[in-house]
């Protein structure tokens, strides 16, 4: 935040001044927003301005920061379950930012390398990873999330695929994914854009039976998975709640609603 | 077209006569044979006025929507920044918040302080949670404090589809709207966004270029007499609006086509963190917006909204262009600033310390 110290004109006395910014500083406690922003006439005061432009060469440097590809798959790995890594038809980050049509195709190797994964009894979930904009999100926080649901989901004997992680993927990249493993429902965790204040926002979009025809409407989606937000128990528990409503209602998108917030809304399930 | 649209013929009524009968091809055509300057000229004689608890769009006005997000909907967190926005004039186009859920619970909830927070100060202006439209249907006839209906909307029937929306459905959620009766001075009831490239994002722009559709969500929006409608230009990313200078000419497209078609048009003017833009961007084309005569643009704490994850325009930047270019708030809502004593003797918004009666607004 901005040096308080800053003199910047005012016509308030210094007993005012203090009293205003103690309030304020009262206030930032209960938002990461700008609020309180030390103000020159109309225009902002220096110190926050500058603050600002720090905040957004940060941001930019997350978006183009690399997925440690490695360190991920050993993470992922060690939940227990076999991790597949595939890539999409975008080869490089250009290509990902620019044509978001090649990000939501699999690359043509992927379909060797996913078939020897396919269950013909089928599958009731996959989990999809991909660094999306932000590979700081799902380095740091795919982890502890996807621990935390597949603990739930195995203990409801729920038949669950290997895990993919995806280079350069789109959200509907893992529509493709479900159809060439054999499973019912795809969730897919990705890297949100960063923000000024929140550069490691993780995404998840639940998806029932995707196919060639699903588009946006059928997909529920939570975002801002990071301890800062939603943080790891209250995503687990968000995603596994929907995840068994999409089961129970064998559906998903804007037509089933996250009642999670509802205590005991599904009790008999 | 484009020469009769610059001509001295084309004076304010005259624009606002042909308004009806501009088709969403035609306007998008027309702006893009046309600069920038074009854009700025013809969208300045052109005055689209809607009204709810206060008035939208009148010449010489400028208004802001107060958005206040934040990444969990904490009410006091919202709570906050609202109290930031008010005290520098923001909020008279409406008290939006984006919910970071689909919860039906939390945008009750969020509603309700809204609505708590407005009748306590007896703000004339009107608040909005923009959630899926299905669920601002349900919360209607649950009887909640609905102002305005929110709904996203794209320029082909199957971009609409992947929105979960068609007509009949905004029919349906407007129509339920005004048997609530909650305008003052006027029942222009629906708030709408757009922005190009939202039917390529979904696959469904059927090889047709993004401001012809983007032209078409605003004949959408047309048909419901909407109180606001805004285009998020730089929202989506540089797959659609590579650059800051791109970002700035399909800010103006939109604005122009628009209120060529008869829009109440506001522009959230914004870029990602992944769009080759910065805010030098941003002022460039907020300035040559407000020149245009914009309804509204955005006012967020900071430029920066800590939930969506993007930069838009601050509180503080409205303030500059209301003083720049001599723009007023809603007439409404400018005369409630000046009871609250956020004006000094030459009229400009400019609070002192944070008023009592505000503070005692926190939710506990």
């Amino acid at each position: 935040m901005a040096d308080d110290r800053i003199a910047v004109p005012s016509d308030l006395t210094p007993r005012e001044a203090a009293a205003d910014d103690a309030w304020w500083t009262d206030l930032r406690r209960l938002t990461a927003a700008r609020i309180g922003l030390k103000r020159t006439g109309a225009s902002l005061a220096t110190g926050p301005l500058l603050d600002f432009q720090l905040a957004h060469a940060r941001a930019r440097d997350a978006v183009h920061a690399p997925l440690d590809e490695a360190r991920l798959v050993g993470d992922l790995a060690a939940l227990g379950g076999p991790v597949v890594a595939v890539s999409s038809a975008a080869v490089d980050r250009q290509s990902f930012l620019m044509r978001p049509d090649l990000g939501r195709r699999l690359a043509p190797a992927a379909a060797t390398i996913l078939a020897p994964h396919r269950s013909e009894a089928g599958y009731d979930i996959v989990f999809v990873v991909s660094a999306g904009l932000s590979a700081s999100a799902v380095q740091t926080h795919a982890g502890p999330v996807l621990g935390a649901v597949l603990a739930t989901l195995h203990a409801e004997d729920w038949r669950i695929a290997p895990l993919v992680l995806v280079r350069q993927g789109r959200v509907a990249v893992g529509d493709a994914i479900a159809t060439a493993l054999g499973a019912a429902c795809v969730a897919v965790l990705i890297g949100e854009r960063p923000g000024l204040s929140a550069p490691d926002s993780m995404g998840a979009y639940l998806t029932w039976q995707p196919n060639a025809g699903t588009t946006d409407a059928d997909r529920n989606c939570m975002s801002n998975i990071r301890p800062e937000g939603l943080g790891y128990a209250d995503a687990a528990f968000k995603l596994t709640h929907m995840l068994r409503v999409m089961r129970k209602l064998r559906r998903s998108g804007v037509r089933i609603k996250d009642d999670s917030d509802r205590p005991l809304a599904i009790s008999g399930n | 077209m484009r020469d009769w649209l610059l001509s001295d013929e084309a004076t304010p009524p005259a624009l606002s006569a042909v308004a009806p009968g501009i088709t969403p091809e035609m306007a998008a055509a027309v702006s893009k044979i046309s600069r920038l300057q074009d854009l700025v000229a013809v969208a300045a004689k052109c005055s689209v006025v809607t009204a709810f608890r206060n008035t939208v769009g009148l010449p010489g006005h400028l208004s802001v929507r107060l958005q206040p997000n934040h990444p969990t909907d904490d009410g006091r967190g919202i709570a906050a920044s609202i109290l930031d926005g008010l005290l520098l004039g923001s909020g008279d186009a409406v008290i939006g918040v984006n919910p970071a859920t689909d919860s039906p619970e939390r945008a009750l909830a969020l509603l309700s302080m809204l609505d708590e927070i407005r009748t306590k100060l007896d703000i004339p202006t009107q608040s909005c949670v923009l959630t899926h439209i299905t669920t601002t249907l349900d919360l209607v006839g649950q009887g909640a404090p609905v102002d305005l209906v929110f709904q996203s909307i794209a320029g082909t029937q199957a971009a609409n589809k992947s929105f979960g929306i068609d007509l009949a459905l905004l029919d349906e959620a407007r129509a339920a709207a005004l048997t609530l009766r909650r305008g003052t001075v006027g029942d222009n009831v629906m708030y709408f966004e757009t922005g190009q490239g939202s039917a390529l994002s979904a696959n469904a722009h059927h090889g047709v270029d993004q401001q012809t559709l983007e032209a078409r969500a605003y004949a959408v929006a047309r048909r419901f007499k909407p109180l606001l409608v805004n285009s998020v230009v730089g929202f989506i990313g540089p797959e659609y609006l590579f650059d800051g200078k791109q970002i700035a000419r399909a800010g103006l497209e939109d604005h122009f086509c628009g209120k060529l078609m008869g829009v109440p048009m506001g522009v959230d003017v914004c870029y990602t963190n992944h769009a080759e833009a910065d805010q030098d961007d941003m002022d460039m084309l907020l300035t040559l917006l407000v020149a245009a005569g914009v309804n509204f643009v955005m006012g967020v704490p900071g430029a920066d909204d800590v939930m969506l994850g993007y930069q838009s325009t601050s509180f503080h930047d409205a303030l500059v262009m209301r003083d720049l270019f001599g723009r007023r708030p809603a007439p409404e809502f400018e005369n409630w600033l000046g009871r609250q004593g956020l004006l000094d003797k030459a009229n400009r918004i400019r609070p002192r310390i944070l008023p009592g009666r505000f503070r005692a607004l926190l939710p506990a």
